[in-house]
């Protein structure tokens, strides 16, 4: 047997008793719901099952690639799977709490130049959807998104959708080290296609070191560090690639977003006709 | 890193079976503790989550999951589950780890369905 346990452990047949000891009468008990029904405490923390995305148009970012999109974890992706964090010691003052807050208040604006996230406009909640526009080079715009899988108020955590560079999830968390806060991302991942992979294996890995290292120290500065210091550790957990997933190509949203691009003018003419002619109708009408 | 409030003991049922029972709180902070109890049962080829016992967990615990079903896989191990209550079999199918460790109802039906 392997056990640990920290002191004042309360399990729910505890809690049952001392609703018993109490002394409800038997009708006050009877309102009180069975053991079975008292939701966990991490209940308002998970996001609600979805099967498919659903989002509304944004300011300032494209939305595509997000609408109709499944979730994707490191078990439905295909590349090598990586273990990625991003530490950074954020000192005695702050505390974890305080860190999470200042994290999701202003978490599109750590992110950096030239990428926009697009969250909803009450913050970072469990089921939200945040569109995403990054930068790809070539002026190219990479549009996907995220969901919002679990935030409590010392971690949150993103998990990708199809078509996304990579399958799996980030959990930006917090917590006390000793006598002083440190401040973590932590991605689990798979590319999520043959693509992705190649594009992981030359740079990819590369930016994405270099896209958290700079978003922690943003928040750094914004916690009011001096010099924020970032460390990372890349952990290769499985080697093996899914190639039963390789399929996952078809959904492969950097593909779309070029496409996209180049179809755009097409596209906006298009509408502007659409919209023209409907004019008219209503006009003759 | 916080003490985790955990216990896992593992049960062997015959030679190719293992039941991890595990009762308390699953969170990143319990790695070394599901993964001494890996251990134990690594010399099986079935192995079986009890989480009849699971009061909390967070996304950093199913990402420990993830850790334990590449480790399992690297063994040639099936993973299965059983106990799990409605609010935890849906986080299983929101993050979609339900289609690669088979959630079944209770011990039986596990481990019926590990045998087949």
């Amino acid at each position: 047997m392997t056990e640990t346990a920290g002191p004042d452990r309360v399990t729910g047949p505890d809690r049952v008793r001392s609703a018993e000891q109490i002394g409800l009468s038997a009708r006050e008990a009877a309102s009180v719901p069975p053991p079975h029904v008292i939701p966990p405490r991490d209940a308002a923390s998970w996001a609600r099952k979805v099967d498919r995305l659903e989002v509304n148009a944004r300011e300032g970012v494209r939305g595509t690639n997000v609408a109709g999109r499944r979730l994707t974890g490191p078990v439905q992706g295909f590349g090598k799977m990586w273990q990625k964090t991003y530490r950074m010691k954020a000192g005695p003052a702050i505390t974890p709490e305080q860190a999470i807050a200042t994290w999701k208040e202003h978490f599109p604006e750590f992110w950096p130049k030239g990428n926009r996230f697009s969250g909803a406009l009450t913050g970072i909640n469990p089921g939200d959807v945040a569109l995403l526009d990054l930068a790809i080079g070539g002026g190219v715009k990479l549009s996907t998104g995220v969901f919002v899988l679990y935030a409590d108020a010392e971690s949150f955590t993103l998990m990708t959708p199809q078509g996304h560079m990579f399958a799996g999830w980030i959990t930006f968390s917090a917590e006390r080290e000793g006598d002083e806060t440190v401040v973590q991302a932590l991605v689990l991942m798979r590319a999520n296609d043959p693509l992705y992979e190649v594009a992981m294996t030359f740079g990819g890995h590369r930016k994405e070191d270099k896209f958290w290292a700079a978003t922690l120290t943003a928040l750094g500065k914004r916690l009011g560090l001096p010099h924020p210091e970032v460390e990372d550790r890349n952990v290769c957990v499985d080697a093996k690639r899914q190639w039963r997933h390789a399929g996952n190509v078809w959904q492969n949203s950097m593909i779309r977003s070029m496409l996209q691009t180049i179809a755009a003018p097409v596209t906006g003419l298009a509408h502007l006709l659409h919209h023209d002619s409907r004019g008219h109708d209503s006009q003759a009408a | 890193m916080n003490a985790p409030v955990i216990t896992m003991d593992v049960r062997r049922i015959g030679d190719e079976v293992a039941i991890v029972d595990i009762k308390g709180e699953v969170t990143a902070a319990c790695e070394p503790v599901l993964m001494s109890a890996y251990e134990a049962a690594i010399h099986t080829s079935r192995l079986v989550l009890n989480f009849a016992g699971l009061e909390y967990m967070n996304s950093g615990g199913i990402g420990m999951l993830v850790t334990l079903l590449v480790r399992a896989n690297r063994q040639r191990q099936q993973l299965a589950a059983y106990g799990l209550s409605e609010h935890y079999r849906e986080i299983f199918e929101l993050t979609r780890l339900d289609e690669a460790i088979t959630i079944y109802d209770d011990e039986e039906s596990a481990l019926s369905g590990v045998a087949k």
